[in-house]
């Protein structure tokens, strides 16, 4: 703290230098001459910011049933409340849930899984693909066995699987406050191979270079070498396989959800959402079903349109 | 070459055997089977014995063994949930979904053909501009919402088409089809097109990357020079060497379309294996999970081998260079 009172001027002016550097950065560039990849980008970031402060924007809290009007349901977009004169902007489904606000919770709840599944894919893959790199031998041939087969196969089935199997393993009556950590590691799980596989041709190419050789001479165990050598000189490739991922992690909680083996519907995401609204599809009452696609698909192209702008500017042969 | 393909049947061998193995302990340790087979008021003495005629007492080694003879067999045991033989409920659903597949696969592959040479063409048309931005929002847009918007717009406001099941089908001996019939027919279009709108946008985009290469190769210039029709050019020329990495691209592809059968199938209430798969899991019915699992293993390491054969048979230069190879 002293150091810091002491010189702030110097302070200010590394600060100023290094917004600086990052401001004419490539990628900074980049990112300044794609109007898709801003707008992608303040899209993005404004569901995030409306998915997290739910419970202080949404009229209404979603998740609790004593909140909710049973003699409101089925009322159309900007109608008003008979009892309480509360305006549903979007409208109310069956159980008079105010859509707006099933759209506000169901989205954070969407992200949070595709955020979860997506870090635990990461951490799962990186490390795998690590030990595969850089361990080599057999290890290396039968990680790669496994991720070659798991590739091959889509991703959503192997996430119904893994759902599946975990439910069989899991009590009938803890199936309701489980099945969101199921999802996170079923979603996780179809998805860990392509970071495996980056990683482990980054750290063969890391594995023989010299500051790597000088860490074993110095008697580094293997696995410190990894995490605070070589890991920080393979990690920029997966951040942008982890940003496209997360779109597709998103749209698969959605299709899980939507085929009723996701979210319990107490805790809806955009995918049981839908689910939901397709039952009214054919009654008329369309806004149940409309608001919570449309969301999604914004979230999901938002999500997608930056993951490929990532992808093209960080390294353009990926293309 | 023959060594090479003995490679290939002993790699997709050892893959089915894998797959085997994971399904035959999601059998054998997802869940009590016993308990999943007698009622809750089953005895103990009841509950040994049937686990001793189950053979659930021997080496797990046996156990595995004697599963993969009864797969072999065709034996797949009896689904929890509908208290019938697995192997009945796949072969009751397996026409509706191979009619399904076939045909999104015929649909995608000939209209992304098309396509994929019309933008690769036309590539500053208005037209190209408009077909490329469409594939690219629909890449990025869930299959299910697709489906559903077909259904709203064909089914609910122009009543063209229905919106879910086989309608009429006929039986010709076991097998089961919807072609013969006007409803059957109206009935396959829309889970046909959603299914086939991934598979398409992919396609084209291929042919089109492909397309452009070829098009700026020596022998596109020489064949313009020497004044050729450019229709032959495009058609004759380009397109034939384009081909080649499509279809086996295309044909590895299969996994994804079997994929996105499963959502198809469950937003058009399609009753075939995808469908039945999903119920699987949403009561645990572990038999069907694991046959349906090796249903899809079988397919793929059949698809992959055939590909790997076809290879062969469109690339000349590859089995001359394999000959030497292996010689």
């Amino acid at each position: 703290m002293q150091k810091l009172h002491s010189r702030p001027a110097t302070r200010m002016d590394e600060l100023r230098s290094s917004l600086r550097r990052a401001w004419d950065s490539d990628l900074a560039w980049s990112y300044r001459h794609s109007p898709m990849a801003i707008l992608a980008s303040f899209t993005t970031l404004l569901i995030l910011v409306l998915a997290l402060l739910a419970p202080w924007v949404a009229p209404q809290n979603a998740f609790d049933p004593g909140a909710i009007r049973l003699e409101d349901g089925f009322l159309e977009p900007m109608e008003r409340s008979a009892a309480t004169g509360m305006l549903y902007v979007l409208g109310t489904d069956s159980q008079g849930r105010d859509v707006l606000s099933a759209i506000l919770y169901g989205s954070r709840v969407s992200l949070l899984v595709g955020f979860a599944a997506v870090g635990f894919s990461m951490v799962l893959g990186v490390t795998l693909g690590l030990i595969s790199g850089f361990v080599g031998g057999r290890t290396d041939a039968i990680i790669m066995r496994v991720a070659d087969v798991q590739l091959s196969f889509p991703a959503i089935l192997i996430a119904l699987l893994v759902f599946g199997v975990g439910r069989g393993l899991i009590p009938p009556s803890k199936h309701e406050e489980m099945a969101i950590g199921v999802l996170i590691v079923a979603i996780g799980l179809s998805h860990w191979a392509q970071y495996a596989r980056t990683v482990r041709g980054s750290t063969m190419v890391e594995k023989g270079r010299e500051y790597v050789q000088a860490a074993r001479v110095m008697g580094r165990p293997s696995f410190a070498i990894m995490r605070e050598h070589v890991l920080p000189n393979v990690i920029g490739p997966v951040l942008v396989i982890a940003t496209i991922n997360l779109a597709l992690a998103i749209i698969e909680e959605a299709t899980l959800s939507f085929l009723g083996v996701g979210v319990p519907p107490t805790q809806p995401s955009l995918g049981t959402l839908i689910r939901v609204g397709q039952q009214f599809l054919f009654s008329g009452e369309w806004w149940i079903l409309f608001f919570p696609s449309l969301a999604l698909i914004i979230l999901a192209l938002a999500v997608n349109l930056l993951g490929d702008w990532m992808r093209d500017a960080l390294n353009p042969r990926l293309k | 070459m023959v060594a090479y393909i003995l490679r290939s049947v002993a790699q997709a061998i050892l893959v089915l055997l894998a797959v085997g193995l994971i399904a035959f302990s999601m059998f054998r340790f997802v869940g009590d089977p016993v308990a999943n087979m007698v009622g809750q008021e089953a005895s103990q003495a009841d509950r040994r014995e049937l686990a001793e005629r189950l053979g659930l007492n021997d080496p797990i080694l046996i156990q595995f063994g004697r599963f993969v003879g009864d797969v072999a067999r065709g034996d797949f045991g009896v689904s929890y949930r509908h208290g019938r033989k697995v192997s009945d409920l796949l072969m009751e659903r397996l026409p509706a979904t191979v009619e399904l597949a076939v045909l999104s696969a015929l649909l995608a592959t000939v209209v992304g053909i098309i396509l994929g040479v019309y933008t690769a063409i036309r590539r500053d048309g208005l037209l190209s501009h408009l077909i490329m931005t469409t594939s690219l929002v629909g890449v990025s847009l869930p299959t299910f919402l697709i489906g559903i918007g077909l259904i709203y717009l064909f089914a609910v406001e122009l009543r063209w088409l229905p919106s879910f099941g086989r309608g009429q089908t006929v039986k010709i001996g076991w097998w089961t089809t919807g072609l013969l019939t006007e409803s059957g027919r109206k009935s396959l279009i829309m889970p046909v097109v959603t299914l086939a709108f991934y598979q398409l946008t992919l396609i084209m985009r291929l042919v089109r990357a492909q397309m452009l290469e070829t098009l700026r190769t020596d022998y596109i210039r020489f064949a313009r020079a020497r004044g050729l029709p450019e229709r032959r050019i495009h058609f004759k020329h380009a397109l034939r060497n384009t081909l080649i990495p499509v279809v086996t691209i295309a044909g590895l592809q299969l996994g994804s379309v079997i994929a996105f059968a499963i959502v198809t199938e469950s937003v058009f209430q399609w009753p075939g294996l995808g469908a039945l798969f999903v119920q699987a899991v949403q009561f645990v019915d572990i038999p069907v999970m694991a046959a349906y699992l090796l249903f899809v293993a079988v397919v793929f390491v059949v698809v992959n081998l055939v590909v790997d054969l076809l290879y062969f048979v469109l690339d000349p230069r590859l089995r001359t260079g394999r000959a030497l190879a292996v010689r």
